[in-house]
């Protein structure tokens, strides 16, 4: 198993949470102090070399017009991260590419990064959140058509060298595409997935990306998992390797179990913190209309939950957060290993909120000592 | 043409299938809903059959119209519209557009009128006002929904649904009602930006009407701006209704529309 540390760059000074009404879209950003933002960047670099001076592999995402992430361009941070690390793969989780104007765009930041950094880009796509929508001011509707015809457009451009070929699609078009750089690994960087459902899985198990699932707990990640597979049986290609999966959890490892809880509880504060008004959490056509009548019927789904009010032990109860002391952590991974039939990378989010930097290196140096050998090992039961 | 238990039946235009109310004798009436979608058991449609022959299709997506892979823009319910009418051999039809629906009607006239005898559009969309900064018409999308029931109601009492009463049937159309509005609406937002410098082709008789405490786009700034584009064109406003003027005060509004199908053409 591969491990790889990402951070969200959160700004957590925020005024009283009763002054607003929402963390995403709206909150204005006069609560934002340059100043300090700027050396919670530089803090945050420094966290990612750390990261890859112990061995771990590094992980950065984007999200827009919220403070819970102050990375609205992925490509901007992995610019600076191609230039100041030497050996860990580069992992962009990923581009919204349901909500980019220009796909294109987006295959040359790739490619230039992946040139940058001499191959070490692994190049992930993601639909977002709901809250990406307003911020992305992209139509929720009809949203994956979109996606997978920004993806084909954007591998076509990583692949095609002879000159400019022509795109006329539904949604995009392009009439010269010819891009520089092109990628430095052949074909292309690998490609990473996110899916919730397993109808998405399948489209992703289809094409052997790696699949991965983000805080979706245990039978949510089964499902996902399950769906890959099985679609792969369905169309009788080879049997998906573990390095296709990929799980994403609050990850704190103390000392103690006391130590690896405090660290865990900070962790929180992501989901504490995301006060999100219904028209941000449900923009129509984004969820499935089951989910949505469900929804006007009261009915909320065990993990929402447990969003909404979010406590340290249901949380791991559910496998969306492993914590405590190096012996423990290991149980609780690989019992989520176990339940989903294995997967090949675990996605740290190890830095949250009030987790200062040295708590956040501790929590690394503590996983990289104590429990990623043993993960190292780890192999499917029969 | 076939109707069922609910009251509505089956058309099928172009290989696009849709659910519609037909109801009443007489004149051709072409109802055109809004977000808001069509209820077979809306009062005003009972109210207008009184006068007229009424079709109310649901546009794709919308109740239970299913979606259409080829229609997903306004435009494309314009042609839909004019290819019904044409496919039904219909003349001198009267056209109703609500809202969103008033949006499809003006698009619908600014192509062709040769089917078309008067135009009603109540609290019509679809057209850009104000400079690119002035928010013409609220984003519904980024509100909070109590807000967009105090924006849409005269009496906000009226937005607020208990949805626990409701099938899964009736909430399945609401939800299929807000996402359609999504996929047509989303961008530009609410509007075509071409359609204002058009409106000047409309040429057969067209009545505005708007509720006079429509908060969503008021009367006075968006419906005299539909009303300056349009020759002849008059602006009414109905009492004590908001942005659907047709769920608050239905015999005013039908008496008003009587009233306007009722006058020689100028």
């Amino acid at each position: 198993m591969r491990a790889w540390f990402f951070s969200e760059n959160a700004y957590h000074l925020l005024p009283d949470a009763r002054e607003y009404d929402s963390i995403r879209v709206k909150l204005p950003n006069r609560y934002y102090d340059p100043k300090v933002g700027a050396d919670l960047y530089h803090r945050f670099i420094d966290e990612w070399k750390i990261a890859e001076d112990l061995g771990l592999e590094i992980m950065v995402n984007e999200h827009h017009q919220t403070a819970t992430n102050l990375n609205p361009s992925a490509a901007v941070v992995m610019g600076a991260l191609a230039r100041d690390t030497k050996k860990a793969r580069l992992l962009i989780l990923g581009n919204p590419i349901a909500n980019r104007r220009e796909p294109v765009r987006v295959a040359e930041e790739m490619a230039m990064v992946d040139v940058y950094s001499r191959g070490r880009l692994e190049c992930g796509f993601v639909r977002g959140v709901p809250y990406e929508i307003s911020a992305g001011n992209h139509r929720p509707t009809r949203m994956m058509e979109r996606f997978w015809e920004a993806h084909d457009l954007i591998v076509k451009a990583w692949t095609s060298h002879d000159g400019p070929f022509n795109w006329e699609g539904k949604y995009f078009h392009h009439r010269e595409v010819n891009i520089w750089p092109r990628p430095y690994q052949e074909p292309h960087p690998p490609i990473w997935i996110t899916a919730l459902s397993p109808g998405s899985a399948r489209d992703v198990g289809e094409r052997g990306y790696v699949v991965a699932c983000f805080l979706t707990g245990f039978d949510g990640t089964r499902v996902v998992f399950d769906a890959y597979r099985g679609r792969r049986a369905e169309l009788h290609l080879p049997t998906p390797a573990l390095d296709r999966f990929a799980y994403a959890a609050l990850v704190y490892v103390g000392e103690t179990d006391e130590e690896g809880y405090a660290g865990a509880r900070k962790l929180m504060w992501y989901l504490e913190s995301n006060k999100v008004p219904p028209q941000f959490t449900s923009p129509p056509g984004y969820h499935p209309i089951a989910a949505t009548v469900n929804a006007m019927k009261g009915a909320v789904p065990g993990i929402f939950k447990m969003f909404q009010q979010p406590a340290l032990e249901p949380l791991m109860d559910a496998g969306l957060v492993f914590a405590g002391n190096p012996d423990s952590v290991y149980a609780q991974v690989k019992r989520m290993y176990d339940h989903v039939g294995g997967f090949g990378h675990l996605l740290i989010m190890g830095q949250a909120g009030f987790l200062d930097h040295d708590e956040t290196v501790k929590g690394m140096q503590m996983f990289v000592r104590e429990v990623y050998p043993r993960l190292k090992e780890l192999r499917p039961s029969a | 043409m076939t109707a069922n238990a609910s009251g509505t039946s089956g058309l099928t235009i172009r290989e696009v299938e849709l659910e519609a109310v037909e109801r009443g004798q007489g004149r051709p009436i072409l109802w055109l809903h809004g977000e808001e979608g069509v209820d077979p058991a809306l009062a005003a449609l009972d109210l207008l059959a009184a006068h007229g022959r009424v079709l109310a299709p649901s546009h794709p997506g919308y109740g239970h119209s299913p979606d259409s892979a080829t229609v997903d823009t306004i435009d494309d319910l314009a042609y839909l519209y004019l290819d019904l009418l044409a496919a039904r051999d219909e003349r001198d039809v009267i056209v109703i557009g609500c809202s969103l629906g008033g949006w499809i009607a003006a698009e619908m006239a600014v192509r062709s009128t040769d089917r078309l005898a008067k135009l009603v559009l109540v609290g019509p969309v679809g057209i850009k006002v104000g400079d690119r900064e002035t928010r013409d018409i609220p984003d519904v999308f980024a509100l909070h929904p109590d807000e967009v029931g105090r924006l849409l109601y005269h009496d906000p009492a009226r937005a607020a649904v208990d949805y626990t009463a409701l099938s899964d049937d009736r909430l399945t159309v609401i939800a299929r009602n807000r996402e359609a509005t999504a996929l047509y609406a989303w961008e530009p937002y609410f509007h075509n930006p071409k359609l204002r410098q058009r409106l000047h082709r409309i040429t057969v008789p067209t009545l505005l009407v708007w509720g006079a405490q429509d908060r969503f786009v008021s009367a006075g700034y968006y419906g005299a701006a539909y009303r300056d584009a349009i020759a002849g064109a008059r602006l009414v406003t109905i009492d004590e209704a908001g942005h659907f003027p047709h769920l608050e005060a239905p015999a005013a509004l039908v008496a008003r529309i009587r009233a306007f199908l009722d006058e020689r053409s100028a």
